[in-house]
């Protein structure tokens, strides 16, 4: 067993730093501020493979595997966990679906624009009665010859506002329960979708989330996306995929905070010397730096389960649930050590603090994690 | 068209720079990275690839971690790559060096060769034109452009306040300016390949078109008396004043030091 990653994860890991240092911290704190979604960065982002990481390359993916990909959100949100989402939602919730359980004319059609990054995709599960308890859904899908009619609205739908490509769950039969949900690809353009308010949030400010609306929706009947009925399960592995990338999210955000800190503590100067030189903050950054790393670990071991077990939803459940409240503590923590300064948008760990509090609720909140792991273990 | 890029792996002076107590660089405790106008020149290629096609050669002499710095390169693109390394080849200065680079190309077929301009450990700039000496090309140094015309390469070279047009018949040899080309990064995929590629690795035998007077420590004409790292300026004094108290304080410290 060797906890050090081989030469490919570290040149991918070299690439992904290189590159978030160099185009994505500089526009952190704006984006932020002017929740401004970094479309500049999503084509650079397209134009190195970065956001089609994982799916092969006979679709225009890089052909990587899990772990390269969790690096990649890593280290991009290590200076900018909106950047970090956008991929993520990106990647995990609308690429992996549609290459998992797409047909090979769905493939060819939605995922080469998908990893290029010409256009951004979207997972549309959540609506306002349908949070931790998915099964509700009340978006209809009702079949009309040779198409679809969809009914209904979805919420907090990441890159809701600037996705093109949409993985959307509807009822096709309620009285089967989640037995009756399916899934679709719905693009932007059909007649009858709509984006519907774009929420006002306390972190990953930059990220679109908006409504999504279907009125009278017209989805063509092929763009349904694997077994009629089958969506929930779809949509529950999806998010076991999903987990895994916020995870990596909020392992970024901790690591970030957590070197934001450790620079700020030797320079900032209290009762004449570092404040580095007092145990209580070398105490507190022994138990941040302790507890990213054990994030990272199970994080990394969820990455390399995704790629090797048939099922990881566990695995993805500790990883998310464990890195979220990391990110939340250790984020909490840099604010405290930055004191006063802290609290002020002119250091970067404010943000980070505000951009963690998501990742303990979003894909799975952390009640939701618990009940994955422990249902498992109680089986 | 074939081109070969001429890369060093240099320590990477952002981290500050490390001595061995005899006073040479102790280059095991600092990071590398590929000396950046080579990076440039590689970049260049990669591009005359893209619009001309091209089959790009990286080779470096070094080190046998060099093949990090030639992993890099297949990663941005580059198709093949040659690592020249030997103890005997060790301590060249730049006639050693450039000696034994030109014997490594004459093994290569080749239409345009790039170097960087000079490298930031060394700093001296004539590897380049010395290897174009050993193999009797042309050479352009400061390039700032680069375009292909049939046979011939027009190239921008950098000049003081403006820039020269040089046409050459090619092969030639090249020499990049750091602004020649901004980078490309590598790719996830790249770098699944390059991790995957054959590197070509030559030793002093494979070199044949090489005099051993002109390797390694021995053959090089250039000794290095002593290396010392600059002495740093202190930290300096940070004052946070509006412009009107800052200027009127800077003035008093001024005239403390009787600088006015």
């Amino acid at each position: 067993m060797d906890f050090t990653l081989d030469k490919q994860h570290e040149m991918a890991r070299t690439l992904f730093r290189d590159f978030a240092q160099n185009e994505v911290k500089p526009l952190a704190q704006e984006i932020d501020e002017t929740e401004r979604f970094p479309m500049e960065t999503v084509q650079k982002l397209g134009k190195y493979g970065m956001m089609g990481v994982p799916i092969p390359r006979e679709f225009g993916g890089q052909g990587c595997d899990t772990l390269t990909y969790v690096l990649l959100v890593e280290e991009l949100s290590k200076v900018c966990g909106t950047t970090g989402v956008i991929v993520s939602a990106h990647t995990s919730l609308c690429a992996d679906p549609i290459y998992k359980f797409g047909t090979d004319e769905q493939k060819a059609k939605y995922l080469p624009d998908l990893v290029t990054g010409k256009k951004v995709g979207a997972f549309c599960l959540t609506e306002p009665g349908a949070g931790t308890d998915a099964s509700g859904q009340q978006t209809k899908a009702v079949l009309d010859g040779d198409h679809y009619v969809l009914n209904g609205s979805k919420i907090f739908i990441t890159n809701g506002g600037v996705a093109e490509t949409f993985v959307v769950f509807a009822m096709t039969d309620k009285s089967k329960g989640t037995k009756g949900i399916s899934a679709f690809i719905v693009e932007k353009g059909f007649p009858g979708f709509s984006v519907g308010t774009l929420e006002k949030k306390m972190g990953i400010r930059a990220s679109s989330t908006t409504e999504i609306i279907f009125q009278d929706c017209i989805v063509p009947k092929e763009n349904m996306l694997g077994v009629e009925g089958k969506g929930f399960s779809l949509a529950m592995k999806t998010l076991d995929g999903g987990r895994i990338g916020i995870a990596a999210q909020a392992l970024g955000l901790a690591q970030g905070a957590l070197d934001n800190t450790i620079e700020y503590v030797k320079e900032r100067k209290q009762f004449g010397k570092p404040i580095s030189k007092f145990q209580n903050t070398q105490f507190q950054l022994a138990d941040m730096h302790t507890r990213v790393e054990a994030a990272r670990l199970l994080v990394y071991k969820a990455a390399i389960a995704k790629d090797t077990q048939k099922v990881f939803s566990v695995e993805a459940a500790m990883a998310k649930l464990f890195a979220a409240e990391t990110a939340m503590a250790v984020t909490t923590k840099a604010v405290q050590l930055h004191g006063g300064y802290g609290y002020t948008r002119e250091y970067d760990v404010e943000r980070m603090m505000r951009d963690a509090k998501i990742t303990e609720i979003y894909e799975g909140t952390s009640e939701v994690q618990r009940m994955v792991i422990s249902g498992n273990i109680l089986a | 068209m074939k081109i070969v890029v001429c890369i060093k792996q240099v320590p990477d002076t952002k981290g500050g720079v490390q001595f061995n107590p005899d006073g040479t660089l102790n280059r095991a405790a600092m990071l590398a990275i590929m000396n950046p106008d080579d990076k440039a020149g590689l970049e260049a290629a990669l591009r005359l690839k893209d619009e001309y096609g091209a089959e790009v050669t990286v080779l470096t002499m070094g080190l046998p971690k060099a093949t990090d710095t030639l992993m890099e390169a297949l990663a941005m693109g580059a198709d093949k790559a040659i690592l020249i390394t030997d103890r005997v080849l060790g301590g060249a200065d730049t006639w050693a060096t450039s000696s034994t680079i030109a014997a490594g190309l004459k093994k290569l077929e080749y239409d345009l060769i790039i170097t960087g301009r000079q490298a930031i450990d060394g700093d001296t700039a004539q590897v380049g034109p010395q290897i174009s000496e050993h193999l009797d090309i042309p050479v352009i140094s400061y390039a700032q452009d680069i375009k292909i015309d049939g046979d011939y390469v027009i190239v921008q070279r950098q000049f003081d306040d403006r820039y020269h047009v040089l046409k050459a018949k090619m092969p030639c040899l090249i020499t990049a300016l750091g602004e020649l080309a901004e980078p490309r990064y590598m790719t996830p995929a790249g770098i699944v390949d390059a991790v995957n590629a054959d590197i070509t690795v030559w030793n002093r035998a494979d070199l044949t078109e090489l005099d051993d007077a002109n390797i390694g420590l021995a053959g090089s004409p250039t000794k290095i008396a002593k290396a010392s790292d600059k002495v740093r300026k202190g930290a300096g004094e940070k004052v946070e004043l509006d412009p009107k108290e800052a200027v009127a304080y800077l003035m008093q410290k001024l005239d403390e030091k009787h600088a006015i």
